[in-house]
């Protein structure tokens, strides 16, 4: 027993070992508004008990053992059929781990959660919301903050999306071989938005308390040791690669930094070694995938020293097999992008005007292209298209940065 | 667990659907009766041979044809027995209209006794 434990110590505790412990709860009970009830129970009662009487050693099997007791008081007041079967369940677990305490190791059931919480038959807002709260742990209010939605809309999304996985009974189950790399989908896809959605927190308007980028990075690996698939690999490379530049991407003055004019020096060299490393023996495994692909591409250009010395061709081509596997006019935007940069201004600029249609709402296509016209000496063409990306932002450090470049055209 | 799964096309989209239709949903039929998921299952004939009513007030109304206009048309359904969704989700990836229509797939409701 560890004495002499404060209020923060706790906190990080519970913040560290109730992902694992919520899991095992969700899992065994197949109900998240008890399990979180239950948990927080018995954090309660820890907060109460271990500042007195010390830190159990094995404090997330304290957790855990007394969720389960509060559990079965909660059920018992229930009275309903299921009640009883999920009690008596509870019982029979409770009389089995009773005995090993101390050297009892918690069933590790966060990857059957997180492939119940990011189910493709929940909407996407409802996936990341859901894989915030119980994998994460964060609260709704601090997701609702994150997310820019009010504490009520978020916690409506919660619940719709709880209520759907106990009304339609989407299984708390690993998906069998055949169906794994369809399910994985989604679940990469959820980790990237939140590790995405960090960057827009970060230039967002209002601070957040919460680190989005360092709950991906920890979902990743999590679902790594859980599940070692080459494309969780890729995620993880590609996450610590863009997390390598970020401390260029602001200035001092808490402005966007676009790629060509940031000062490389400020780049994390020892997270571009390791994301690099990482990724060499992902690839190796000649499995690739969107997300290694991506990775690579990041890759390339964390090991340019200047923007002109970019390996264009080899992005142009990682850009080319991006698409082959995803297409999407985001990703053909990128690689006409790339040609641009990569010296031929007239195809690049062909190419990007192909996609004006389709993309005729996206931010990020009229400040790509304004960027190509204003170095192909078209600042006219330039100006007008600065000015629809500043229309279509909805982001002040982002309009800021337009802005910016729209002033320095001559 | 029971499941419905709702099959809606677009009329005459099964004209593209590659194969014999007919055999193929007697297949999956057999299929779905030897796996014990089957329940029920019917085929409906189209929204032109459909009446709608209401009751407003007491009153009540029949018009022709669907209440809503919608570009697919339900033309049938299976009610199935599963574990779960994902079960349930994988047997309607079976039926043959998946391929040009869409299957809606929703829980039975158990009301508490």
């Amino acid at each position: 027993m560890n004495t002499g434990s404060d209020a923060t110590a706790l906190a990080s505790i519970f913040r560290a070992q109730s992902g694992r412990v919520l899991a095992a709860l969700i899992v065994q009970l197949q109900d998240f508004d008890l399990a979180e009830e239950a948990l927080q129970d018995a954090m309660t009662q820890a907060l109460r008990l271990w500042p007195t009487k010390g830190v159990p050693d094995n404090g997330a099997a304290w957790l855990l053992t007394v969720a389960r007791r509060k559990a079965i008081d909660h059920l018992r007041r229930q009275k309903t059929q299921r009640a009883k079967a999920a009690e008596i369940s509870l019982h029979q677990t409770l009389d089995q781990d009773v005995l090993s305490e101390t050297d009892y190791v918690i069933p590790d059931e966060r990857l059957r959660l997180i492939f119940t919480c990011c189910h493709p038959a929940l909407s996407p807002d409802a996936q990341v919301a859901l894989t915030l709260r119980t994998l994460c742990g964060l609260s709704a209010c601090e997701i609702a903050r994150a997310f820019l939605v009010s504490e009520t809309t978020m916690n409506q999304r919660l619940t719709r999306a709880k209520a759907k996985i106990r009304t339609a009974a989407i299984a708390y189950e690993i998906p069998d071989q055949t169906d794994i790399f369809m399910r994985l989908e989604p679940v990469l896809a959820v980790i990237y938005l939140i590790y995405n959605e960090s960057y827009l927190a970060l230039e967002g308007d209002t601070p957040i308390s919460v680190d989005l980028a360092a709950e991906a990075l920890r979902l990743v690996k999590i679902l790594r040791k859980l599940l070692p698939h080459p494309e969780v690999s890729g995620l993880l490379a590609l996450i610590t690669l863009h997390t390598a530049r970020r401390g260029a991407r602001i200035n001092t003055a808490g402005d966007l930094v676009a790629l060509q004019d940031q000062d490389r020096s400020l780049w994390d060299r020892g997270a571009i070694t390791k994301g690099k490393k990482l990724l060499l023996h992902t690839l190796a495994g000649r499995n690739p995938g969107p997300y290694q692909i991506q990775a690579a591409i990041s890759a390339l250009h964390s090991e340019s020293s200047s923007w002109a010395d970019t390996d264009w061709p080899q992005i142009i081509g990682l850009y080319g097999a991006l698409h082959k596997m995803t297409p999407s006019p985001v990703v053909a935007l990128n690689r006409a992008v790339a040609i641009a940069n990569g010296g031929d201004f007239g195809r690049g600029l062909q190419e990007i005007r192909a996609l004006e249609s389709r993309l005729s709402t996206y931010q990020p296509y009229f400040a790509a292209r304004a960027d190509v016209l204003a170095r192909f000496d078209k600042p006219e063409q330039a100006r007008l298209d600065y000015a629809q990306a500043i229309a279509l932002s909805k982001n002040a450090a982002e309009r800021r940065f337009l802005q910016h470049k729209l002033s320095e055209l001559t | 667990m029971q499941y419905m799964a709702l099959i809606y096309s677009a009329p005459g989209s099964e004209e593209s659907y590659d194969g014999d239709m007919f055999a193929d949903y007697g297949a999956f039929g057999q299929a779905a009766i030897a796996a014990g998921v089957f329940k029920a299952g019917d085929a409906l004939h189209p929204v032109a041979m459909a009446s709608s009513l209401q009751v407003r007030g007491g009153k009540t109304s029949v018009t022709d044809g669907p209440f809503a206009e919608t570009k697919e048309q339900l033309g049938g359904y299976y009610l199935l027995e599963c574990a779960d969704l994902d079960e349930a989700l994988k047997w309607a990836a079976k039926i043959p209209t998946a391929k040009y229509g869409t299957i809606e797939v929703r829980p039975i409701v158990v009301f508490d006794t």
